[in-house]
């Protein structure tokens, strides 16, 4: 029984991180009607800022680099935060309107991400910088001369593509020199050594003991989702992205700025993201294909919980990762030794990780059977248009 | 001219069939038959997403069960497979004495044959009716047929015991009409088949977008709703076509499979299905012949930076994904049949005689408009 509750509570940890990454995708889902696929990308840049904060605090050593934890959880959240700000104005405000387009333009940025940690080196840094300069200084100087000629916007892409062919050509022309053109991180996984404060036991109720990390993740993405909730229904933002999610023309005529809102929650979804990644951390060792790991579990959560909808979500993601952490680890059979054979034989078929998620699909699309819009749909005439 | 448009086809068929051949080595020749069998996986695509709206990202689901279904067949038929009581030889290594039952049916050439279409489309028609029926649609459906597609890989990865997980079926050593699967000989065979397929499966794909039934589809996409109030339910038009699509892609796996000489459950990864999406995207998706030119584009073009480039694949292919969306919404045919050259000619000042009356102005592309019909005056 005591194996079947830390199960339980193992799944609990899962669903919290879930419940970070999904919290962020639903409330841009419910905003702008997109669903962003880079999101368990910027998960993984979450774990990776936090592997870089380590290894920037382990010279310090001793007390200060007991505390490393908590300022890679703020660096994670306001870098990804300032990535997804990023991605929004320069990519998503563009298919405003074009949900599928918008799934694939964010798949690519999301292979783009991926391949970029793992190859990511100074020369790279470097040559990015190059083609980047290039480009914007370039596209000012064309515009300046030509900007009013038709063939400027054509004459500017062909710019941008030198840009980015100087760029190569920079990357290769150091890659001879193995001090920086050697990669960063490279496609191999990286491991965070938790600080010792959270490794071990925090304690024992009714003779389980409750492991620091399991407890930490949880009191985390609790108090992150109470600052979430506080910050969309009592702060003056969160009046505005409520507003804008029900009527954004509406909205657009009252004078919210709908701009600044779909890019600020676009940011606190991705800084949620972050978060969650640097949890994850804390779980096991991560690598650049952390993303798809979790996304789709994300979606799941997503399509079980209904959209927009933060208690669907909080309920979906702890269900979702209660029952992908008990079935897959058959803690069911020593929990219940008294099962009948057939039953007991069904649990065993799904006793894996990857034939638990099998059954979680399963359950949810016969869910949607008879609740198509989750377990707490939006009430009211617009939600089916 | 307008000879030589309808004749373009052809030409081209006629080229693959017989000319490309003579000048290519083996290798590249595969490769080319991979990237056409790819091209009816694109159609079908096109068929949902460009014709219907549906975006699908799953189906890698139906384009490995083709694949599995005709590697299976081939495993069980090869004498040199088998292992020591007559099951093929994979299975000795997990402990399993016996076929699993549903290997049994595979048996026969005839039952293969069908099933590489069947099963596919019986599959892609039970989660497309239990989907649609819930008219969840739009970016729902994509994620859902994505979580679909991580299912059956996690479903056909895990299960070592029943079809050799993980490992796939290997297809190359086995043997088909006393010749070897992986043998060139054969492979120039499975090229030409696949080349034929093409037209046929082009010719599918028009008969359910023309006429009613085609009008029903790209009235589904442009507005549901509507199509609803006017007394139409879009849920079977939906199942239809995405069971059609279903079997197209289950053709188009087993004829990869044989072509790249193993099945596995990488055939179902979460990229590749959405690969597919990116081919029909930069062909041009809404007409027919984009997706074909699309997905040869896409491969060979995979072939070649990989082949230079390896590392530097995922930026291109990051990088189309986001300039096909963003710049070129309607893929390489919708550009040019929509005169794309001719304002890029047109922006550096190569600019074609304004055509005023094409009624009179007969030859050249003011073709394709036609002259208004004589109005009815009863109408």
């Amino acid at each position: 029984m005591e194996l079947f509750f830390s199960q339980i509570l193992d799944g609990l940890s899962i669903g919290s991180v879930l419940l970070l990454t999904a919290t962020g995708l639903a409330i841009v889902f419910g905003l702008m009607g997109v669903i962003n696929l880079a999101h368990g990308e910027f998960m993984m840049l979450g774990a990776y800022i936090t592997f870089v904060v380590q290894n920037l605090f382990r010279p310090m050593g001793g007390l200060v680099f007991e505390l490393y934890f908590p300022v890679a959880l703020v660096v994670a959240f306001f870098v990804t935060a300032i990535f997804g700000v990023v991605l929004e104005r320069t990519l998503i405000r563009k298919l405003y309107g074009r949900p599928l387009e918008t799934l694939l333009a964010t798949w690519g940025v999301s292979l783009i991400l991926i391949q970029l940690i793992r190859s990511i080196s100074t020369s790279m840094v470097i040559g990015i910088a190059a083609a980047l300069a290039i480009g914007f200084f370039g596209g000012q100087f064309l515009s300046k001369k030509i900007g009013d000629r038709p063939a400027f916007p054509y004459l500017n892409g062909v710019m941008w593509t030198a840009a980015v062919g100087i760029g190569l050509v920079v990357v290769n022309s150091f890659s001879s020199m193995r001090a920086i053109a050697s990669p960063w991180f490279g496609p191999r996984n990286i491991d965070v050594t938790a600080p010792k404060w959270l490794q071990g036991s925090w304690g024992v109720i009714g003779g389980i003991q409750l492991p620091g990390l399991r407890i930490f993740i949880i009191l985390l993405s609790a108090v992150l989702l109470l600052f979430v909730m506080w910050f969309l229904t009592k702060s003056v933002w969160g009046l505005r992205i409520r507003a804008v999610t029900q009527n954004r023309q509406m909205s657009n005529c009252l004078g919210i700025p709908t701009d600044s809102v779909d890019s600020i929650t676009f940011g606190l979804g991705s800084g949620l993201a972050g978060v969650a990644g640097c949890a994850i951390t804390l779980l096991g060792s991560v690598g650049p294909n952390l993303g798809a790991a979790y996304i789709v579990s994300c979606f799941m959560v997503i399509v079980l919980g209904g959209v927009g909808n933060l208690l669907g979500t909080v309920f979906a993601s702890l269900i979702l990762g209660i029952i992908q952490s008990v079935v897959g680890s058959g803690s069911l059979l020593t929990a219940f030794p008294g099962m009948p054979p057939a039953a007991k034989s069904v649990v065993e078929f799904f006793a894996t990780t990857s034939m638990s998620l099998v059954l979680v699909f399963i359950f949810i699309i016969a869910f949607l059977q008879f609740r198509p819009n989750g377990m707490f749909p939006q009430k009211g005439r617009s939600v089916d248009a | 001219m307008k000879l030589l448009k309808r004749l373009i086809p052809w030409i081209l068929l006629a080229f693959a069939l017989f000319i490309l051949p003579t000048f290519l080595s083996d290798f590249r020749i595969n490769l080319f038959g991979r990237y056409f069998s790819l091209a009816i996986t694109a159609l079908a695509i096109d068929l949902i997403w460009g014709y219907t709206g549906l975006l699908s990202l799953g189906q890698g689901i139906f384009f490995a069960l083709g694949g599995y279904g005709v590697a299976m067949y081939l495993t069980l038929n090869t004498p040199s497979e088998a292992g020591g009581n007559g099951i093929p030889k994979f299975f000795e290594n997990y402990g399993v004495g016996q076929l699993p039952f549903f290997w049994q049916p595979f048996w026969s050439p005839a039952f293969t044959l069908i099933a590489i279409w069947v099963l596919p489309a019986i599959v892609a028609g039970l989660v497309g009716y239990l989907i649609f029926r819930n008219r969840i649609k739009g970016v729902y459906f994509s994620i859902i047929t994505q979580a679909a597609l991580m299912v059956f890989f996690h479903f056909f990865n895990g299960q070592q015991k029943l079809i050799n997980g993980t490992n796939g079926l290997k297809t190359s050593t086995t043997e088909l009409f006393g010749l070897q699967v992986g043998s060139s000989d054969m492979q120039i065979w499975l090229y030409r088949l696949t080349v034929i397929l093409i037209p046929v499966t082009f010719l599918i794909c028009r008969y359910f977008t023309s006429g009613r039934f085609g009008d029903a589809l790209i009235a589904i996409r442009d507005d549901e709703q509507r199509f609803r109030f006017a007394g139409f339910n879009p849920v079977p038009f939906k199942t239809i076509v995405f069971l059609v699509a279903g079997a197209l892609c289950g053709i188009s796996g087993a004829l990869y499979t044989v072509q790249s000489g193993i099945v596995s459950p990488q055939f179902m990864s979460i990229s590749f299905s959405i690969e597919m999406v990116i081919w029909v995207a930069v062909g041009g998706r809404g007409t027919l012949v984009g997706p074909i030119i699309g997905a040869v584009l896409v491969n060979y073009l995979r072939s070649l930076v990989s082949e230079a480039l390896p590392e530097f694949w995922l930026f291109v292919q990051g990088a189309l994904f986001v300039f096909v969306v963003v710049l070129m919404p309607d893929g390489i045919y919708g550009w040019v049949s929509k005169g794309g050259l001719r304002s890029l000619l047109a922006a550096f000042g190569i600019a074609p005689k304004a055509r005023t009356y094409p009624q009179i102005d007969q030859e050249g592309p003011g073709m394709e408009m036609k002259s208004p019909a004589p109005t009815d005056s009863s109408a």
